[in-house]
């Protein structure tokens, strides 16, 4: 071993307390780009995979009705590669064990082959037999989530009618790869599922013989789907079309996109915050180290080693120090990653989903954390190479102290000479103190960033199932119907009070752009289901002019005032020009809301309903839901403390997993910081404090000042750190704006408090260790060694 | 006479501190012959430490011409006064530089190992008298025996110049006396030219010649006529 080697591990070994914190936080930036990335391969894979093989249609439309004949037509639209015609229709279902009525999806399958388009993946069981009307095959995750198998029966109600399915196998479909009921977040794989029954069976149930409503097409190679949904509409407009759209739109497919961007801003901006932190560490450490060894830095030129012989040495130190971060870094990703495989197994429905952490992945991310490593080294060591050999030898200057503001304003008298020593300490080094707020700041920020998470999804569930939802349970029907339902409802055992609404699929436009929404009329002053703003405060909306989501106005590039065309795609399909009159800053999905009364007057009736919220006496809960069951006008019945439930079940598994791991990451972090702040201070001073020891200062006093100082730069750190938090929460809430949901910009105070606790107890412990090691200060040895 | 080694014609060397310009050497010439032993003598700031280190290739001259056999320094690059100084140049300095981290022996090897004919790291300690410490760290030396360490890690190279900066102003006076006598048998057994500078004046003795420095400029320079062994110098 070269001898300039035997001082790198040397010097590795003395600072090894230092070298430990820079590890931990590149472990931490290592396993956050491995864990999400590798993550973020295996979803990718998993869904290219499954969407190629089992044929996942690229446009998709509902429809009232239209007859066989049509889809030869759909066939010649130019771009359309594939085109599968199908019923599908929403109905709710007798689950055995539970007491409110379960919604499903029933899809037929063709007879006698395989769907042309979405083929299911059979888990279990036999393909259906056409022949026998009363075969279903069940999606497995409602068919685990309920305990059913092959063979049981459930009762649904199939277009009024009373039917008994028999379970024959259990599938999957890339269309529900994310198993949700519209309208609903998160999987609740007991109360929702879908179920596929031969054509023959559902074409007599639905009145649909020789007729489709539900149509699914493959672009051909290079088609742009915008012409083809265009063309694709015109077709079904006559066939009560409610819009075709891609996949862009399609439920599943957009959760599944979304899971995967968020996945990539989360495996980019988390280890870049990481690693910034880490190589802000190693500057810090290895500046102080370089401004240490200066002299020896001067030996080793004035024999003759080259200047990047020099630069080489110190640059090994840190990646020595990043290696070591980055083995254990790749450990703990590769663990954590596949257990966010295992959280994804959860949500995601794929026929094979394997943990396959690809090399390339490992090999960027130790990579760019080396990289960040000698970019933080270099920066250090440059400016001793600057030097001329003759000037590094000379000591390095006394620092220039100069009577500053505070001195002059007689403050500083007043204060014990251990307090004033410290200010001028901070006063004379003010880059120095400067850097040391910023990395003590940062370790605050990241504390915030990780517990903003929770603060945000708190909110968010506070608002929608608090603030916005206070019914007890809902009902949506079919079809419109007469206001009287409202009066039918409110005589079933046990419903205390009724609000009814009636919504309307449409597309609605601005200019060139457009979305698919559903438009709702509301109750003047509703008191069951309100439109909130992201705070929980109540939207009122106005007698005439309506209140869009303001993610939607964003999106339309509409503002209040703006006049906005809603194209209703059900019924007598009117064309309205509508003022929108407010924004409603909702943090789930995208609506367009009118007054109830405008809305009919729009749609020239009468006054319908389509949906009902309900206050119930829980008492007479399970008659109600024997009786909804049964009604043939009901399509669905959601009960909002169940999907509360299963929204904080589900969060308390997918975000509690990242959340944790972000938490005790920024703890890591900031414990390394603050330990590493407290030792260069240490190293840096050690002379100082030995001649203030031999001057006659007591040990006390001498802690005192060098902690205190720290305690100084801690409380300066701390409300920076909140605003550096705070900047970094916006600019995730802001990557987290999606159509489906939207974080809160929300960060209470416990957030606050728990940041400023965990830095401060790092601070405690890392102050113990620094007491231990003033304790055991060699006075003459420290006097006498220039190192 | 032969020609000399180093050859300085008009060195000046200027600081700028600030918008102070502080004149450290002004228009010096000096030459150094091959085989002598010169102690540089003069008050604390006349340019004495200025003076040895643009000899060593450690700093440029502001102005003026530096010539070491046929080597320009004063127009060298850095690259090539590294070379110089790697291939011919053994420094001593008044605090020792050890690295604290390597031991006697692995300080002595740290020049070695990129010198291109070197002595073993233990040949040059033993020289010195400490071939029984070679294990030992710097904070488990005293002051003289880190000197002396510091001597071998220069002589160890066979530099063909050693120059010395105070080598023994942090020393008492017996262990100064033994640290002179090292560099004294180093310049007489290896033929190395040698400079030290001092403050004291009673070293002069031990020289072949000996030149005195006032602000920047040389003003005296004497030749001994016979060289006191560094043992029976009294201060
Ligand atoms: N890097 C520098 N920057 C500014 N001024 C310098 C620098 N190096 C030397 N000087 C100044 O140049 C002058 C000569 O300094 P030099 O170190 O050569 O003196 P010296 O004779 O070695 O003194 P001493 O015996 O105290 O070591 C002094 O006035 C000194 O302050
Ligand atoms: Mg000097």
């Amino acid at each position: 071993m070269r001898t300039l080697d035997r001082k790198l591990v040397r010097d590795f070994a003395r600072l090894r307390g230092q070298v430990a914190a820079i590890a931990l936080v590149v472990a931490c930036g290592v396993a956050t780009v491995v864990a999400t990335r590798t993550a973020y391969e295996s979803l990718v894979g998993a869904r290219d995979d499954y969407y190629a093989r089992h044929r996942f249609a690229d446009v998709f439309a509902h429809l009232e009705r239209a007859p066989d004949a049509l889809r030869a037509r759909i066939t010649t639209i130019p771009g359309v590669a594939a085109v599968e015609t199908r019923i599908v229709a929403d109905v709710t279902l007798d689950v055995p064990g539970l007491d409110e009525p379960a919604a499903a999806r029933l899809v037929s399958l063709p007879d006698g082959h395989e769907p042309t388009l979405n083929a299911i993946h059979l888990r279990s069981g036999r393909s259906l037999d056409p022949t026998r009307r009363d075969e279903a095959i069940v999606s497995e995750a409602f068919a685990r989530a309920n305990r059913l198998e092959v063979g049981d029966t459930i009762g649904a109600v199939l277009n009024g009618r009373w039917q008994d399915l028999r379970i024959v196998g259990l599938g999957l479909s890339p269309e529900y790869v994310y198993e949700i009921r519209p309208q609903d977040l998160f999987p609740d794989p007991r109360r929702f599922g879908v179920i596929w029954m031969s054509r023959a069976a559902l074409g007599p149930a639905f009145d649909l013989d020789g007729a489709f409503n539900d149509v699914s097409i493959q672009l051909a190679e290079g088609a742009a789907p915008g012409d083809v949904i265009e063309r694709l509409d015109r077709l079904l407009d006559r066939h009560g079309g409610l819009g075709a759209y891609g996949r862009d739109e399609q439920l599943s497919a957009r959760f599944v996109e979304d899971e995967i961007r968020q996945n990539r801003i989360t495996g980019t901006v988390l280890p870049a915050i990481f690693l910034g932190v880490a190589a802000f560490l190693l500057h810090i450490v290895l500046s102080r180290l370089v401004s240490l060894q200066r002299e020896q830095i001067a030996v080793l030129k004035a024999f003759g080693y080259r200047d990047s012989s020099v630069a080489a040495h110190y640059l090994a130190l840190a990646l020595a120090a990043v290696a070591l971060g980055a083995v254990l870094g790749v450990a703990v990703g590769l663990w954590l990653g596949a257990l966010m495989n295992s959280v994804y197994r959860d949500f995601y429905r794929f026929p094979s989903f394997p943990y396959e952490p690809g090399g390339p992945v490992i090999a960027i991310a130790v990579g760019v954390s080396a990289l960040a490593a000698a970019l933080g080294a270099l920066s250090a060591v440059r400016r001793v190479l600057a030097l001329p050999p003759a000037e590094a030898m000379r000591p390095e200057p006394p620092a220039r102290f100069r009577a500053g503001l505070l001195e002059r304003s007689g403050l500083l008298a007043r204060l014990a000479t251990p307090a004033r020593m410290v200010v001028r300490q901070i006063s004379r080094r003010p880059v120095r103190a400067s850097l040391s707020v910023v990395g003590l700041a940062l370790a605050v920020a990241i504390l915030v960033l990780a517990r903003f998470f929770s603060d945000a999804i708190g909110t968010l569930a506070e608002v929608q199932f608090r603030a916005a939802q206070r019914e007890d349970v809902s009902v949506a029907f079919h079809e419109p119907l007469g206001t009287a339902v409202g009066f039918e409802l409110a005589a079933l055992p046990g419903v205390l009070a009724v609000e009814t609404s009636r919504s309307v699929p449409a597309r609605i436009r601005a200019g060139h752009r457009s979305r698919r929404i559903a438009v709702t009329g509301l109750p003047p002053k509703p008191s069951l289901r309100r439109v909130v703003d992201r705070d929980g405060r109540p939207v009122a909306t106005p007698p005439d002019g309506a209140v869009l989501t303001q993610h939607l106005a964003r999106l339309l590039g509409v503002g209040p005032g703006d006049v906005v065309e809603i194209e209703v795609l059900e019924g007598r399909r009117q064309r309205l020009r509508v003022r929108v009159a407010s924004l409603a800053d909702e943090l789930l999905g995208m609506s367009v809301y009118l007054d109830s009364r405008a809305l009919a007057r729009l749609l020239e009736e009468q006054g319908s309903v389509t949906g009902a919220w309900l206050r119930v006496d829980s008492r007479e809960a399970s008659e109600l839901y024997r009786r909804l069951k049964r009604m043939p006008a009901v399509a669905g019945v959601g009960n909002r403390l169940a999907a509360l439930r299963s929204f904080e079940d589900t969060l308390a598994r997918n975000l509690g997993v990242m959340n944790f791991i972000l938490v005790v990451f920024a703890c890591v972090i900031a414990a390394a910081m603050v330990y590493n702040s407290a030792r260069i201070a240490l190293s840096e001073r050690t002379r100082e404090l030995a001649s203030l020891r031999v001057l006659g200062f007591t040990r006390r006093e001498v802690t005192e000042m060098l902690l205190g100082e720290q305690a100084l730069l801690l409380l300066l750190a701390l409300p920076a750190g909140f605003w550096i938090g705070k900047r970094l929460a916006t600019l995730m809430a802001e990557a987290y704006a999606w159509e489906l949901f939207r974080l809160p910009l929300v960060v209470t105070p416990r957030t606050y408090g728990f940041a400023a606790l965990v830095t401060a107890s790092a601070a405690v412990v890392s102050g113990a260790l620094v007491r231990e090691r003033l304790r055991r200060l060699d006075l003459v040895a420290s006097l006498e060694s220039r190192d | 006479m032969q020609s000399p080694v180093f050859r300085a014609r008009g060195i000046s060397k200027v600081y700028r501190v600030g918008d102070v310009l502080v004149t450290a050497l002004s228009r010096v010439d000096l030459d150094l012959h091959a085989g002598e032993l010169l102690v540089l003598l003069g008050p604390s700031g006349s340019g004495k430490s200025t003076l040895l280190n643009i000899l060593g290739g450690l700093d440029l001259p502001s102005e003026g011409n530096v010539r070491f056999l046929d080597h320009d320094l004063s127009s060298a690059d850095d690259p090539a006064l590294t070379r110089f100084r790697r291939e011919h140049v053994g420094f001593v300095f008044q605090f020792y530089n050890l690295i604290p981290s390597l031991t006697a022996r692995e300080n002595v090897a740290l020049v070695t190992e990129i010198a291109s004919r070197p002595m073993p790291p233990e040949e040059a300690l033993d020289r010195v008298g400490l071939g029984d410490r070679l294990d030992h760290f710097p904070s488990q030396m005293s002051g003289g025996e880190q000197q002396r360490v510091a001597i071998a890690r220069a002589v160890a190279k066979r530099p063909d110049v050693l120059l010395c900066d105070e080598p023994t102003g942090a020393l008492d006076c017996e262990t100064g006396k033994r640290v002179l006598e090292v560099l004294a048998r180093a310049n007489q057994d290896l033929g190395t030219t040698t400079a030290i500078i001092t403050h004291n004046a009673a070293i002069a003795a031990m020289a072949d010649r000996v030149v005195r420095m006032r602000s920047g400029a040389i003003v005296e320079e004497v030749r001994n006529s016979v060289r006191v062994p560094a043992s029976s110098l009294e201060w």
